[in-house]
């Protein structure tokens, strides 16, 4: 049981952070405008499995008291990082979408999604 | 040579979050005495609100909600600004084949099951998992397979603007009433009922549903700008 926990540590701990480096990776480097928001969108649900996965509890049910689990708080898992999370996922919508209105925006004016077409936006 | 630059920098991050989040370890009570006990135990004991997730983002933190809803309401309101037209220049939505009459009927069928779904969600935010913006969302995509399947499918922007700052001036009205009545700000300031009733938990669901109709209208009047864009 003790192996399982730890297996499940890396994969969970490894996947999260994998997530975020790669969206951080195709943000940086790709050219594609489009590309870049998917890699942002991506490193988003990277830091939401993090921030999940920290709460949890070995053997632990949801913070939900429905019958029968009234006075189990004790085995419940955190719930603040769950709030939180759900407050992120939001903001990870919003800020998605201007971005890619931004992106509709930049592409009636320059005629192109490339990074390296449009000048003032190269790095 | 940029590529190696990201590569180093990627992995400097990966290292530090690796060290860090594996020296917590998993699964372990390392928040103990912390304040999540304080609110299950709150939840239960004063609220009498099942979902502890719910009483979390709705009562102890729900001044971060109202900021919360007034982002998307930001949001919806910068797509809008950002892909302005001047009136006579929205057209009709360019559309690459129409759907076929199965999509069509099928649409039909599903989108009335799709909209009880996102209701009972955010009406029962309080007793089972889900709530405002869980509901608010699948009401959303309701909307959005109808607006794939027809394309003169088309909804009322005054109507969305309205149920949207109906809403949202009953959400601060709510906060406003616990001020006067109890002297805090979003105070519950009503009976709470027994728990795992439909009516307990006192402003908890009312306010859950207004969010939850504040963000299906949100969301669906994204979606419609969106859709309705062409160059």
């Amino acid at each position: 049981m003790d192996s399982l926990y730890k297996m499940i540590e890396y994969g969970i701990y490894s996947a999260a952070i994998l997530l975020i480096l790669v969206g951080l990776y195709g943000a940086l480097t790709k050219k594609s405008l489009i590309k870049i928001v998917i890699g942002l969108s991506i490193v988003d649900a990277g830091i939401h499995l993090l921030l999940v996965s920290i709460g949890y509890l070995k053997g632990g049910t949801a913070p939900i008291f429905s019958p029968g689990y009234e006075d189990k708080a004790d085995i419940m898992v955190d719930p603040i990082p769950q709030a939180l999370v759900l407050t992120a996922i939001v903001i990870g919508f919003a800020v998605t979408a201007v971005a890619l209105s931004l992106v509709i925006r930049l592409y009636r004016h320059h005629d192109t999604l490339q990074i390296d077409d449009i000048k003032n936006l190269k790095w | 040579m940029k590529n190696t630059i990201v590569i180093l920098l990627l992995a400097t991050i990966g290292y530090y979050l690796g060290t860090i989040f594996f020296g917590i370890g998993f699964g372990d009570a390392h928040f103990a005495n912390g304040v999540k006990d304080t609110y299950l135990a709150l939840t239960t004991s004063e609220l009498k609100v099942a979902n502890t997730v719910t009483s979390i983002v709705v009562n102890f933190r729900g001044f971060d909600t109202l900021g919360e809803v007034t982002v998307l309401f930001l949001a919806a309101t910068a797509l809008g600004g950002i892909l302005y037209k001047k009136r006579h220049a929205v057209g009709e939505r360019t559309v690459l084949f129409p759907a076929s009459s199965i999509v069509k009927s099928g649409a039909k069928l599903i989108f009335p099951a799709i909209v009880l779904l996102g209701a009972y969600v955010f009406i029962h935010g309080h007793l089972s998992p889900g709530g405002g913006f869980q509901g608010g969302t699948i009401i959303a995509t309701g909307f959005l397979l109808m607006l794939l399947a027809y394309d003169n499918f088309s909804v009322n922007h005054n109507v969305l603007s309205f149920i949207e700052s109906f809403a949202g001036i009953f959400f601060v009205a709510f906060g406003l009433a616990g001020l006067l009545i109890s002297g805090t700000f979003l105070e519950n300031f009503m009976p709470v009922g027994t728990m795992n009733d439909l009516f307990s938990g006192g402003v908890i669901p009312i306010i859950y549903i207004l969010v939850g109709f504040k963000v299906a209208a949100e969301l669906t009047g994204v979606i419609y700008t969106v859709l309705h864009e062409k160059d």
